[in-house]
């Protein structure tokens, strides 16, 4: 589901944020995406997440090779990426029913199946009864977990969350993992970028450590050969 | 570097060294594009989406929506309006080419019968609407009658004065150019002294004319250039304003086509609507005209009224209007919407 093959990535201000990162995690996996602050991990989940384009190696998501991918098509590829942000990027002025409907509008889907989904996808996140409320209203926590309802709205196979526990309780931190535990039991690959090492080592999954943009451990079987 | 994992999971275990061609894909993994039967149904659903989500905007967004469709309205106002002032004075004129007459003065060797035949003979002509024949004998009649010099004409033997007629072109040939062929014509016939015709001042008046309409052009295109930059620089700051919101649609995978629709919308509506404002701005000039008119009109005993904009000149507007408006919003958004990529 994600193969990075020597990936490297260098800004244009600043040094190499990536260097030579090989992994491979498959479909239906669940991993967690660790490292010192500035290692590296929002830029790897950025550039899964299309939003940053690697300075050299082979970025291939769900069998698309980024490196070759046009501009018209990366929306389509996008829908088919759950991202869920710290800092939430919701729509301040629209309702959560709103918000979590975005996906769906913008894949051109029927009403009718849109209330339905977007009802689904909130009773998930226990948001069922806030759908009327603006997010602003929300607690952190809340806010979260509607960004978390429109990353999985539209079914996406793979899921990927920066550092979404960043600044809640370690209760609601825990109930969050579980939330994406449950999404990984449905057959949804994970990966979570996190610093929160108690949470992660709780959660007794695969972990991938970064270092100064180097992955220095939880490679993967390739990686590790490629090395 | 390759320290064995601290910790793994037990699919972990299970991970094989796999080509990248057989990356295994589970759930949805092609790139969906819209294809198939519900892709008409689904196009028109979301420009329907667009198109009301956008007029939302303009009306949630009241004061700077008006400011930019009254702006508008006045650009278009101007050409629009002066375009009505000069199809008036069109009317007008059109009237007074009813009133060009060519004047033949024949030889004065020519004898009342001679004339009349060339009277018939002009008459046949087909720009010719009516001749009309006045003798030596009428001419020094009228001229007795009206000149007060009838006592000093008695000195005279015999009548000094030739045939004269009096030619009158039909409507279709009374503008400046035929007239002006028709009176080579009758000036080069034999048996005519002199030919005469005093329509200088129409010719003027049609090359101010002129002058008016390319101007009205010239105005025309400036002030839809006017409202080309006024419509993208509100589709701009509109951009500006929606800024995060178009980062978020295009993280969760918005193409293009689908964050420009609302805007494009607007463009149109504000354009529309401006033309809309155009045609009752010109509506209230033209009624606030009307008194005035009427009494000018009534002092030349004429029953001119003043014509307002006509129905194809209404369409003109609006469709202008909304072309240009929808123009403005598109070069808008191909020059902002680009730039915001989301970080
Ligand atoms: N847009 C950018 N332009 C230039 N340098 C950048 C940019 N984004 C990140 N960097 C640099 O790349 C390196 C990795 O940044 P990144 O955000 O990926 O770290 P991180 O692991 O997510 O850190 P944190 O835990 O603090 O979020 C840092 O040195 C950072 O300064
Ligand atoms: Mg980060």
């Amino acid at each position: 589901m994600i193969h990075f093959e020597n990936v490297g990535k260098r800004y244009a201000e600043g040094g190499e944020a990536l260097s030579g990162i090989n992994l491979q995690l498959d479909a239906g996996e669940m991993a967690f995406l660790t490292g010192h602050s500035g290692a590296g991990k929002s830029t790897m989940l950025k550039l899964i997440g299309l939003i940053e384009r690697a300075s050299y190696g082979q970025v291939i998501i769900n069998g698309k090779n980024f490196s070759k991918l046009g501009r018209r098509h990366i929306p389509y590829v996008r829908r088919d990426i759950g991202i869920i942000f710290q800092n939430h990027k919701l729509l301040n002025d629209r309702t959560v029913f709103d918000n979590v409907a975005l996906p769906l509008v913008i894949a051109g889907q029927p009403h009718r199946d849109i209330q339905r989904r977007v009802h689904a996808s909130l009773d998930k996140v226990g948001l069922l009864d806030k759908e009327r409320m603006l997010p602003l209203s929300l607690s952190g926590g809340e806010q979260q977990r509607v960004g978390i309802a429109r990353a999985v709205v539209n079914k996406p196979p793979l899921l990927v969350a920066d550092e979404p526990t960043g600044n809640l309780d370690p209760a609601l931190s825990a109930e969050i993992m579980n939330l994406f535990a449950e999404f990984n039991q449905v057959g949804v690959t994970v990966l979570i970028a996190s610093h929160d090492i108690d949470l992660i080592n709780r959660m007794d999954k695969r972990v991938l450590v970064l270092d100064k943009g180097r992955l220095i451990d939880g490679a993967g079987e390739q990686g590790e050969v490629l090395q | 570097m390759a320290r064995q994992a601290t910790r793994r999971s037990p699919r972990r275990s299970a991970t094989r060294v796999t080509s990248t061609d057989a990356v295994p894909k589970r759930g949805t993994s092609t790139v969906r594009r819209p294809r198939g039967k519900g892709w008409l149904r689904g196009y028109f659903k979301g420009h329907f989406q667009a198109l009301f989500l956008s007029l939302g905007r303009v009306s949630r967004n009241p004061l700077s929506s008006l400011m930019t469709i009254a702006v508008i309205g006045i650009a278009l106002a101007l050409p629009a309006g002066l375009h009505v002032v000069l199809k008036n004075v069109q009317g007008v004129s059109a009237g007074w080419e009813d009133a060009v007459q060519i004047s033949l003065f024949l030889n004065q060797s020519i004898e009342a019968a001679e004339a009349r035949r060339l009277v018939e003979k002009i008459s046949a002509m087909p720009s010719i609407e009516e001749v009309v024949h006045v003798t030596p004998q009428q001419a020094l009649g009228e001229f007795r009658q009206y000149s007060g010099f009838g006592d000093a004409l008695e000195v005279l033997d015999e009548n000094p004065l030739p045939n004269v007629l009096l030619v009158r072109p039909i409507k279709e040939a009374s503008e400046p150019l035929m007239v002006e062929l028709l009176l080579h014509e009758l000036r080069s016939l034999p048996s005519v002294e002199m030919a005469q015709l005093d329509m200088e001042w129409l010719k003027r008046l049609y090359a101010i004319m002129a002058i008016g309409e390319r101007g009205v052009l010239v105005l025309a295109v400036l002030l839809a250039l006017a409202v080309l930059l006024i419509v993208g620089n509100t589709i701009r700051l509109a951009i500006q304003n929606r800024r995060d919101e178009i980062e978020v649609q295009k993280l969760i995978g918005a193409t293009d086509a689908f964050i420009q629709r609302p805007f494009l919308y607007s463009g149109l509506w504000q354009g529309m609507l401006g033309a809309v404002m155009a045609w009752l701005l010109v509506t209230l000039s033209l009624w606030l005209l009307h008194g005035p008119v009427q009494q000018l009109s009534l002092l030349y005993n004429s029953n001119f009224s003043l014509g307002s904009l006509e129905p194809v000149g209404i369409l003109v507007v609006l469709v202008a209007g909304g072309l240009l408006g929808l123009l403005g919003a598109w070069l808008a958004v191909g020059r902002h919407l680009r730039d915001i990529e989301p970080t």
